[in-house]
């Protein structure tokens, strides 16, 4: 049976999806955007030590060369997330699927579905589609929030097993999308073209950042794709919560504007756009 | 004499709120219960309270119409015959409202008022029927002025329902309060969406659990005043509060108050609960003369009385602090565990008692859990978690459910949401469908922002709080309670669901 690094369980969302979710958050991304909010789910722990002398709580400690987090002392401050060099978080815990499934079990009722979410989730692909096919068993509906870097041709089985995907168009250019993130945004269009062919997606999220991209090329680039289909698509204001002020330090989108790029992808053809 | 003359200085008064002052002043002045003096001496120490009733009960509190009968048959004594199209229908209901008393002199129940309307709304083109509901929930607003008055709609999804709840939204009224009863089997998801938009927008509709209470009631039932379940085409006779918070001040150890304090506090109560009863069905002239009753619209042995009570919370820490212990209601399992022990004694020598009048109920006084008079402090309604120490939405709702078995006629918790919740409705719905699985018999919902709130069972505009602290008179009368409620019990400072349950959600993906 497989386990997975979480970051932490959000039992009751409303922003992961329709209805209220149970959203995981899984350890580990494949890209590194400049505008991440929760860089400190990128990388895994390398036990580098440096978040234990830090804690105001005495929550941390080393352990046979590992770093070892204590829950009941954490008080939650972040010292240890601000002080990391590694854009990681001591402040993670392994689960199996039998354990992730107990939590979600006691929310059943409560749910529409749940969300897997990261980080960057389909890294730990197996594990997410041995989780589904518990939930599936129960009448919930299971979503994938993702970068869409992985190429999902080569993953049927985490395809069959999605009932929905959230999926982000960071940048259309490609050069765009390398400044951004780091990486080619090839293979996620791919997937996008993909994904729709087999009505998998619910929504698309495009981060909105004035100075540094091209919105109004992504947002028509989008758009004319998703045009006529039921696929809701999200305008996200960028924001400076989280985010690391060395890499980006830009002011955020007015309202004005962002309501002109919705009105560009209703224009296009898109039913559903939401600013948030 | 004082005190009349004060109410007829009293600048902060309208000439209706005036009147009502005035003839319950008249009525203090006379004594036909002669209370004895055990009952007399908890009320002064506020461990009883008759919750404004008066001394001599001339009404029943709580009338609660066969608004149905009334629109087959008309009323002979009112003139009116069956309604033929919607203008008529909404006129003669508006004409039986202004006949039917209760506590509060006006009505607290108005049917369900999307069943009245919809055999009317069928034959009419959509604009017409909206311009007459517009006009019939307007004019409720401004004559009613008292938001213990409830209106009804479902199960089933109609078009005069959907109707109401679209003009609801748009009038922003604070009265009439309405529950829309709910069955997820019953109820079309649309309908219970438009009724969370119209919450999230008005605080009204609140969702009640349609299973348990038809259950409850054997059939069909109103939900009146704040969220009181009664039988249609009766009432409550009374309702008598006990604070249990101020009972457990007099306790010596748990043992005493459960093995003498808590028989006392229930025998006190029922005496002074038949004292009333008995008065208003053997001397006072309403089951003799009225029309209502002459006409069938109430009938005398569909009446019922209501054992009312607050501060199970209160209850439950003040018992454990004599243990030395810190466990609190809400955050522990003993003390959860502490506070079903006491309902359910409570329950079950509520249910000892019984009354003549009370053959509905099978001869026994009805539970309740009351939300709280605006001079309250230091109470918590019913069994409620205190504001300011609400759990997250999930603990709170599984640590409430099982009290609400206890409560036929009434029990339930409001909750404050986020602006985001507008987003996406049918979270919401969610969370009320596994409530209600859990055993909730109530949920009430509204949004931080809006102007329309709710505070404990009733509805307030915060902008005509605002008109009162400047000391301007204002139309209707539940905003003085609700600035009370707000002052001495800090209902505006309720735990908001969105922020810390929802945020660490949202991203820059």
């Amino acid at each position: 049976m497989s386990e997975a690094l979480v970051n932490k369980i959000i039992p009751f969302s409303n922003v992961d999806g329709p209805g209220n979710r149970t959203a995981v958050f899984l350890q580990g991304c494949n890209l590194n955007c400049l505008y991440c909010h929760n860089p400190e789910t990128i990388n895994i722990c390398n036990n580098c030590g440096k978040c234990v002398t830090g804690c105001p709580a005495d929550a941390l400690e080393i352990s046979n060369g590992r770093v070892i987090w204590d829950s009941d002392k954490c008080i939650n401050c972040d010292t240890c997330i601000k002080v990391c060099p590694n854009s990681s978080t001591p402040k993670v815990k392994k689960y199996s699927v039998k354990e992730v499934m107990k939590i979600i079990l006691e929310y059943k009722n409560f749910i529409s579905g749940i969300t897997f979410s990261g980080g960057e989730c389909t890294l730990n692909h197996q594990f997410i589609v041995e989780v589904f096919k518990e939930v599936h068993k129960y009448g919930l509906t299971c979503f994938v929030d993702t970068n869409g870097f992985l190429d999902f041709e080569n993953l049927p089985e985490l395809v069959k097993n999605t009932d929905k995907f959230m999926l982000d168009i960071k940048a259309w250019d490609s050069s765009e999308h390398i400044k951004l993130t780091g990486k080619d945004n090839n293979i996620i269009k791919k997937n996008l073209e993909y994904l729709i062919k087999l009505d998998k997606i619910y929504e698309i999220r495009t981060v909105v950042v004035p100075e540094i991209l091209d919105n109004e090329n992504s947002v028509v680039n989008v758009s004319e794709i998703l045009s006529g289909t039921e696929i809701q698509y999200k305008l996200i204001k960028f924001r400076k919560n989280g985010v690391r002020l060395n890499l980006i330090n830009v002011d955020m989108a007015t309202d004005s504007y962002m309501e002109k790029l919705k009105n560009r992808a209703i224009e296009i053809g898109v039913k559903k756009v939401v600013i948030t | 004499m004082e005190k009349i003359l004060d109410i007829i200085k009293d600048e902060h008064l309208t000439f209706e709120q005036r009147v009502y002052s005035l003839a319950r002043a008249a009525e203090n002045m006379v004594d036909v219960l002669h209370l004895d003096d055990k009952i007399k001496k908890w009320m002064d120490k506020d461990i009883i309270c008759d919750l404004a009733e008066g001394n001599a009960p001339y009404k029943p509190r709580y009338v609660v119409p066969d608004y149905q009968k009334f629109m087959e048959q008309g009323s002979q004594f009112l003139e009116l015959s069956k309604p033929k199209d919607i203008w008529e229908a909404v006129n003669n209901l508006l004409i039986l409202y202004k006949h039917v008393p209760s506590v509060t002199m006006v009505p607290v129940y108005l049917g369900n008022i999307d069943t009245l309307l919809e055999p009317f709304v069928k034959d009419e083109k959509e604009d017409v029927a909206k311009e007459a509901i517009k006009l019939f929930l307007n004019h409720i607003d401004k004559t009613i002025t008292d938001s213990f008055c409830h209106a009804d709609i479902g199960p089933l999804e109609t078009k005069a329902g959907k109707l109401i709840l679209e003009v609801s939204k748009e009038l922003q009224n604070p009265i009439p309060n309405i529950t829309i009863k709910y069955d997820k089997d019953k109820t079309s998801e649309k309908f219970a969406i438009q009724s969370i938009k119209t919450a999230l927008a008005v605080a009204k509709p609140s969702f009640a659990n349609d299973e348990i209470f038809r259950k409850d009631f054997n059939g069909d039932y109103a939900i009146a005043s704040c969220y009181n379940g009664l039988y249609i085409g009766g009432g409550s006779y009374t309702l008598v509060r006990g604070k249990l918070s101020k009972l457990a001040l007099e306790a010596k150890s748990k043992e005493d108050f459960f093995d003498n304090l808590l028989p006392e506090f229930v025998d006190r109560i029922t005496r002074f609960m038949d004292k009333k009863t008995n008065f208003i069905v053997e001397e006072s002239a309403f089951f003799k003369s009225n029309f209502l009753v002459k006409e069938g619209l109430v009938s005398r042995d569909k009446f019922t009385g209501m054992f009312g009570i607050v501060g199970l919370a209160e209850c439950v820490n003040e018992l454990l602090s004599l243990e030395n212990s810190n466990d609190r209601f809400g955050h522990s399992k003993k003390a959860d565990k502490l506070g079903e022990e006491i309902i359910k004694k409570l329950s079950e020598l509520v249910n000892e008692h019984t009354n003549r009048y009370c053959e509905i109920s099978n001869g026994h006084y009805l539970l309740h859990a009351q939300v709280g008079i605006d001079s309250d402090s230091g109470d918590s309604p019913g069994c409620r978690i205190p504001i300011g120490e609400e759990p997250d939405i999930y603990e709170h709702i599984v640590q409430s459910a099982p009290f609400h078995k206890y409560f036929p006629s009434g029990i339930g918790d409001i909750f404050k949401f986020d602006e985001m919740a507008k987003r996406n409705p049918k979270a919401i719905l969610d969370i009320i469908n596994g409530g209600f699985k859990t055993g909730l018999r109530y949920f009430s919902l509204y949004e931080d922002c809006a102007d329309v709130i709710r505070i404990t069972g009733y509805l307030v505009k915060k902008s005509e709080m605002n008109k009162l602290d400047k000391g301007v008179a204002v139309l209707r009368d539940t905003t003085v309670l609700g600035q009370g409620g707000r002052d001495n019990s800090g209902v505006l400072n309720r735990k908001l669901r969105g922020k810390d349950e929802y945020e660490n959600g949202s991203k820059n993906v």
